[in-house]
């Protein structure tokens, strides 16, 4: 099974992590104050940072991938989407028409240039755009932090028919208390770099 | 028109000089403050170029390939600095120098190598009348490519790291991650040699043919090592700029393709 598996990890900024495990199908929340590490946490699964540790999806070693094949299986979403083509389609293999609906996305705005949507839009893209690599795991930063109470939501509908669907676990930073009782099936909290 | 060189004395050198001493004062009458770089470039070129006309007369009686190597290892050095200095965001410690001096190293000092070995074979190959100039050449074009193409990879990476990272984050590696930018700074370095190439002739009368038509050389034939020096000034900048992207884009990243700006400064 697909369990995103963190026997341990070590990295500036964390209290060394022992045990942390999302099993597949499963969402983990996790929270905590601003500044307390939950992205610093994220970005080192992902080995975007450098970190040591064990980590793991499934039998599948992270170390034992080149770091891009770790990182298209095991996807992390930002707060803050990042555009380096002037439109929007070029920015994904395919865009299915149904996610886009979904979301409350036109098909048009496939071919608008990025630096005219708005945050919210965006941020939806962002999570079309992730979801089109068909990730086997997800590390979501506040992936609703940006959108209003409808369109929050239809993305957590949206993540967890294709968690379903894929049986993919889910690590998921939120604020709101209410979200992650709509979405979780276990809690963690951080603060200053300790996972508890 | 052959060999028929008017020579220059000190009071002809000092007529062109006191043209700076024009600029001088007119810097000093409207405020532009330039006076005391003006002066201390122009002593400089004065100094340098003095010093090299008596090593280059050294080298020339004497031949001996040992100065004409450190003679030549001093003009990269040199350039490697310039290269160096030129870079708003340079990588830390030697791979800043090093990258730029390596990378003239290959482009440069290979290309004039092969060129009098090839193309001109004077006796001996080594001859410091051929490579000197020819190597000056290379370095001085070289190094203004290579510099541009470095700082456009640093600046660039820097400024637009969300956008190298949100793709390092949906799976693509470290090479398609900064692609865009590691083509846009190879552009960059490649535009003034580019320039220069279509504008010469027509525009400017480049430096190398109007010192051999002012020396009494046959125009054609000046405009033939013209056409030769830009050639290779062209391979070699192509050559260069090429090879400080490849090492310094790869510096950007770590073995596990993480962007590490971190390494620069």
């Amino acid at each position: 099974m697909n369990d995103l598996v963190v026997e341990r990890l070590e990295r500036p900024g964390l209290a060394p992590i022992q045990g942390l495990t999302v099993p597949a199908g499963q969402t983990l929340c996790l929270h905590g104050p601003s500044g307390s590490g939950k992205t610093l946490l994220l970005r080192a699964i992902a080995d975007l940072d450098p970190n040591e540790g064990a980590v793991r999806l499934g039998t599948l070693r992270r170390d034992d991938l080149p770091a891009p094949e770790w990182r298209r299986r095991v996807i992390y979403v930002p707060p803050e989407s990042h555009w380096w083509e002037e439109q929007v389609r070029p920015h994904a293999p395919q865009w299915p028409p149904d996610w886009l609906s979904r979301l409350d996305l036109g098909p048009d705005i496939l071919d608008q240039p990025v630096r005219r949507l708005s945050t919210g839009e965006r941020q939806r893209l962002a999570m079309v755009r992730a979801l089109s690599r068909r990730p086997a795991a997800l590390l979501l930063d506040e992936p609703t932090a940006n959108l209003d109470d409808e369109n929050t939501r239809r993305v957590e509908a949206l993540l967890q028919d294709y968690q379903h669907a894929h049986d993919v676990p889910l690590l998921w930073v939120s604020h709101d208390p209410a979200q992650r009782g709509r979405v979780a099936n276990q809690n963690r909290s951080i603060d200053g770099g300790q996972l508890s | 028109m052959n060999g028929s060189v008017i020579p220059l004395g000190p009071y002809e050198l000092s007529l062109a000089a006191s043209l700076l001493l024009l600029v001088g004062i007119l810097s000093w009458r409207l405020q532009m403050g330039v006076e005391r770089r003006l002066l201390v470039a122009a002593v400089r070129a004065a100094i340098q170029l003095s010093l090299l006309g008596l090593v280059l007369a050294q080298l020339f009686s004497t031949l001996s390939p040992w100065l004409i190597t450190l003679v030549a290892s001093f003009m990269l050095a040199v350039a490697g600095y310039e290269v160096w200095s030129r870079q708003s965001r340079r990588l830390r410690g030697w791979w800043g120098y090093g990258t730029g001096a390596l990378s003239m190293l290959l482009s440069s000092v290979t290309i004039a190598i092969l060129t009098v070995n090839v193309i001109l074979q004077p006796q001996p190959w080594y001859h410091p009348q051929y490579l000197i100039p020819l190597l000056g050449m290379l370095l001085g074009n070289t190094m203004t490519g290579i510099a541009v193409a470095m700082d456009t990879l640093g600046r660039e990476t820097w400024n637009r790291q969300g956008e190298v990272e949100a793709r390092l984050m949906l799976g693509d590696p470290a090479a398609t991650a900064i692609g865009d930018i590691r083509r846009a700074a190879l552009r960059a370095g490649l535009i003034p040699i580019l320039n220069s190439m279509t504008t010469a002739g027509v525009v400017s009368l480049p430096g190398m043919m109007t010192g051999q038509i002012l020396a009494g050389g046959d125009p054609m034939q000046a405009a033939r090592y013209q056409m030769m020096i830009l050639f290779l000034i062209a391979a070699g900048t192509a050559l260069g700029s090429t090879s400080a992207v490849l090492i310094m884009s790869r510096r950007l990243f770590d073995p596990r393709e993480r962007l590490r700006l971190d390494h620069l400064h």
